[in-house]
């Protein structure tokens, strides 16, 4: 069924410009630009994140330190490798794709993690991030329940996904 | 925030090495990373060119007007205190291009919401009910196509990139209804 879905997409917003008299072609190309734009832009704080994060987790620190609390982890059902990846995720997404590219390249994409990696990517935000630049931009300073209220729908994101990712592969 | 996050993983990640003897291992991956780094910008880049592309069409073509206008109803339903039009109608363009995969469009229509909200509100240094109702759903932001999570997943050769399109999907409605619930649980709270 996931296959289908973006070409499904595609024929239907290209004809619908169509059908509305864009210049599809032009305006495509324009998109497209901006995508190179945004990449470049993306690309030094990609290094940045992935020059820190590499470090990180090569240096045997999670499997060290972390790995003494296996037992607690293995009683939640909670995959250890997804920690780093779920404690990051609300402040930096470059660094939670970096830790996704990280367990696609040691577990394989298809995997149990790496379809896990690949769901929380998709259904959790940088909620810090997002939290300090839209209330920042409007000078507030007490945001109340916010904080509180992103970080719980991250967090049942996270354990929605484990779940379902179990029952829909499989696993 | 970011400062210390970036500095706290260096310094872990070398002091720890450096403790277990892993100091040679680290030296290889400081310049490893970087041309990682790069190759994870380079695999990203076709699928978010072609994407921004077609997105560029929906966005000119007035798909996504007509889009956002569907979620409107729902959005009056959450944010049954706002009653300034435009302020909605940036709310839904902006959860409308999230949700599409356009975060880069997403955001100027955000903070435009949150002028619209910042009007209304009553104590200028401190969030309303609906700015955070908004945050809520901004984050746990409903996204159809997580485009850089697909070339991702594509370029480390999976056999079905999209895999995850459906997971995510059910996974982004508990995240937005668990938060959306607690808000509101703390609403209720606040009046009585």
């Amino acid at each position: 069924m996931s296959s289908f879905i973006i070409p499904l997409i595609i024929i239907f917003i290209i004809g619908y410009g169509l059908i509305k008299k864009v210049n599809i072609y032009e305006i495509f190309l324009e998109g497209a630009k901006d995508g190179l734009v945004t990449t470049f832009n993306i690309t030094a704080s990609v290094v940045a994140m992935m020059f820190a994060v590499q470090i990180f987790l090569s240096s045997g620190f999670i499997e060290g330190v972390l790995g003494k609390f296996t037992s607690f982890f293995e009683l939640i059902h909670f995959p250890i490798e997804i920690l780093p990846m779920a404690l990051l995720r609300p402040i930096s997404g470059t660094a939670s794709l970096a830790i996704m590219n990280n367990i696609f390249l040691t577990h394989g994409p298809d995997s149990f993690l790496g379809l896990l990696a690949s769901t929380i990517q998709g259904c959790t935000d940088t909620t810090i991030y997002v939290l300090a630049l839209y209330f920042g931009s409007v000078h507030i300073t007490k945001s109340r329940h916010a904080l509180i209220c992103g970080l719980f729908a991250d967090l049942t994101g996270i354990i929605a996904s484990i779940i379902i990712v179990k029952v829909m592969f499989g696993f | 925030m970011i400062n210390y996050i970036w500095y706290f993983l260096i310094l872990i990640g070398i002091t720890y090495s450096f403790f277990t003897g892993n100091s040679a291992l680290i030296n290889n991956k400081i310049i490893e990373a970087s041309s990682e780094g790069i190759r994870l910008v380079i695999d990203m880049l076709p699928i978010l060119v072609l994407w921004m592309g077609i997105m560029n069409i929906c966005e000119k073509s007035g798909l996504l007007t007509k889009f956002a206008r569907l979620l409107k109803p729902l959005l009056k339903k959450l944010f049954p205190n706002v009653k300034n039009d435009d302020a909605l109608g940036y709310i839904a363009s902006n959860i409308a291009a999230n949700a599409i995969g356009l975060g880069s469009a997403a955001t100027p229509f955000g903070l435009k919401a949150m002028q619209e909200l910042q009007q209304e509100n009553e104590k200028k240094d401190t969030a309303s009910d609906a700015m955070i109702t908004f945050l809520v759903l901004n984050t746990s932001g409903v996204t159809i196509i997580p485009t850089t999570v697909i070339a991702l997943r594509q370029a480390a050769k999976s056999i079905n990139p999209t895999a995850t399109i459906v997971t995510g999907l059910i996974a982004t409605f508990i995240a937005s209804f668990c938060g959306l619930m607690l808000d509101y649980f703390f609403r209720r709270r606040k009046r009585k």
